[in-house]
């Protein structure tokens, strides 16, 4: 398998605050690669630096065959970018928007136009062709973000946190041109704050946390760490116990309650280990113990990755 | 494609991207020809009997078409500073969105936005200076500049508005928003008032006099006011001016590049 992208060692400081600490990065051409992490994490940062928008203070990257350093256009040539914002332009329509792309990828006017139309049908965007994006809803924006992507036709597709924002149907019909983008041959490279959206597309997943590397694996070794359930038991008061990582099997169950002494009126709930569980599997710390060691940066990352604002990364 | 065949290209249609701009958003330009049109209604209706009285060498008869045509290289020139607020406007909004970011992941020339927003700018400058002389014909200039004269007008006032552009461009790189792009560039608004714009500088003190005669605008307006009489320009200020286009050229272009380069990711 050829690589699409190799990374070494990428540092990336804003003043003294350390954003990237020496990542690492190895993705298969043909595959999809997952950043995982909490807001914070780097994820925009990493993205950034492999889309040449940031140089890097240390490290280096080969992108199908380019150098980052030394040929930045190179990289540009074979990569497409969608951010977390549509990088639309608001005055112009669709289509033009889509237009643009295209003269700005010297596709000349006839391949030009037969594209545009295209990935118009492609992302039901036929119809809103002609009209102003200030009618667009969000979904349609980042659709045809995506699409204007892909007018290049890029080696590697970065996605930072494509479905941030979106309502779940829209979420829904990201991830279903996603998987199109995937049959076509595409080396992907998404960033996302949801070890579900990972789960569902990814071929590897590797976990960013205060700019480095904590874990990587396919989804299936990543959750395998926390097992595949967690039990929660709340005593009759309503006060939580510590959460309990289980396999999954009925045996692994019992054993798990027997070991809890616990009121037999105890509350009993399983639910599906979240990113949460294996940021701090990986990290090696209990959710309980950060808030004692005082970790505030594990603390505050975590709790940072159920609420839905936007990263703050520069 | 050779690195200058490309440039040339994606300039091109970033120009056609900024010209559609205006069509899609006529407010701007509509209020970048408004304003010096009200203001040559004003200074000549309104305060054009008195000033036109006080031109030297000018008597009460006929004040008002006098001071006209002392005034209007004045007013095309308050034209050419809207025109920087425009730009300065224009690449803000730019910057402020992800677009740019879009742009610069992409092998387009570096300098191909830029371009394309100093080139819509000067086309649209030029639109409003003709309107601007339009109304001034409509309100009895009768300017004395043959053929070649209006050419040469024309061509120097297209260097004025692409210089200046320049500089209002990397200005309003360095606004963290929209509302405040047009900050800086509200100092080529003043220039036209304490220079030659509305009255001679010999009527003015001598420090501020000092000030006038070599700033960037009083050359400006000279070399235009000469043009529009169907004179030869005044070589100091025919040769102040291109010395100040050219250093507006290179200097706006070195800092709006730096500029671009630094700023265009921290927006998000």
């Amino acid at each position: 398998m050829t690589a699409a992208i190799t990374a070494r060692g990428l540092v990336k400081r804003y003043r003294d605050r350390v954003v990237l600490d020496g990542v690492d990065l190895d993705v298969a051409a043909g595959t999809v690669f997952a950043l995982l992490g909490p807001n914070g994490a780097g994820k925009t940062t990493a993205v950034h630096i492999l889309a040449t928008l940031v140089r890097p203070d240390s490290g280096t990257a080969v992108l199908a065959g380019h150098n980052l350093a030394q040929d930045p256009q190179g990289v540009r040539s074979v990569i497409g970018l969608t951010g977390q914002f549509a990088a639309v332009d608001n005055l112009l329509t669709g289509e033009e928007n889509l237009r643009l792309m295209a003269d700005l990828r010297h596709l000349g006017p006839r391949e030009g136009r037969r594209r545009v139309a295209e990935l118009l049908e492609r992302f039901d965007l036929t119809q809103a062709a002609r009209k102003p994006l200030a009618t667009y809803s969000g979904g349609m924006r980042r659709r045809l973000d995506l699409a204007m992507t892909l007018v290049g036709t890029p080696q590697i597709v970065f996605l930072d946190e494509p479905t941030t924002g979106l309502d779940p149907r829209s979420r829904q019909t990201m991830w279903d041109i996603v998987r199109e983008l995937i049959a076509d041959g595409a080396t992907i490279f998404l960033t996302t704050q949801y070890l579900d959206e990972a789960d569902r597309v990814a071929d590897r997943v590797a976990v960013l946390d205060r700019g480095r590397i904590v874990g990587e694996g396919t989804p299936g070794e990543l959750k395998s760490r926390v097992g595949t359930e967690v039990l929660l038991i709340k005593d009759p008061d309503g006060t939580p116990r510590p959460e309990i990582p289980i396999d999954g099997t009925v045996r692994g169950l019992r054993d798990a309650l027997a070991a809890v002494d616990g009121d037999p009126a105890a509350v009993v709930s399983l639910r599906a280990p979240s990113l949460d569980d294996v940021f701090f599997a990986l990290t090696g710390s209990a959710a309980s113990e950060a808030s004692t060691v005082g970790a505030a940066p594990t603390l505050t990352n975590a709790s940072a990755t159920d609420a839905s604002s936007t990263e703050e990364e520069a | 494609m050779t690195s200058f065949t490309a440039t040339a290209a994606d300039s091109g249609t970033m120009f056609r991207r900024n010209l559609l701009h205006m069509l899609r958003y006529p407010g701007l330009t509509v209020f970048v020809i408004a304003i010096p049109v009200l203001l040559l209604l004003l200074f000549v209706y309104v305060f054009g009997g008195t000033l036109g009285a006080g031109l030297p060498g000018g008597g009460s008869h006929g004040a008002i078409q006098e001071y006209l045509a002392y005034v209007v290289p004045g007013i095309l020139l308050i034209g050419v500073a809207g025109i920087a607020n425009g730009a300065s406007i224009g690449i803000a909004q730019d910057m402020t969105e992800g677009i740019v970011a879009r742009f610069r992941s992409m092998a387009v020339s570096r300098a191909a936005v830029l371009n394309g927003h100093v080139l819509g700018n000067t086309v649209q400058g030029l639109l409003c200076l003709a309107i601007v002389l339009g109304v001034g014909l409509l309100m009895g200039l009768r300017p004395g500049a043959g053929p070649l004269a209006w050419l040469t007008l024309v061509v120097f006032l297209a260097l004025v508005c692409f210089a200046v552009s320049w500089v209002a461009v990397a200005m309003g790189m360095t606004a963290k928003t929209v509302e405040s792009a047009s900050n800086w560039p509200m100092i080529f608004t003043l220039l036209p008032f304490l220079g030659s714009g509305f009255v001679p500088t010999s009527s003015m003190p001598g420090w501020l006099r000092q000030f006038a005669d070599w700033q960037p605008f009083t050359a400006f307006i000279e070399t235009a006011r000469d043009l529009l009489a169907g004179q030869a320009p005044d070589a100091r200020y025919g040769w102040l001016s291109l010395l100040w286009c050219a250093l507006f050229v290179v200097g706006g272009y070195v800092w709006a590049r730096s500029l671009y380069e630094r700023k265009s990711v921290g927006a998000s």
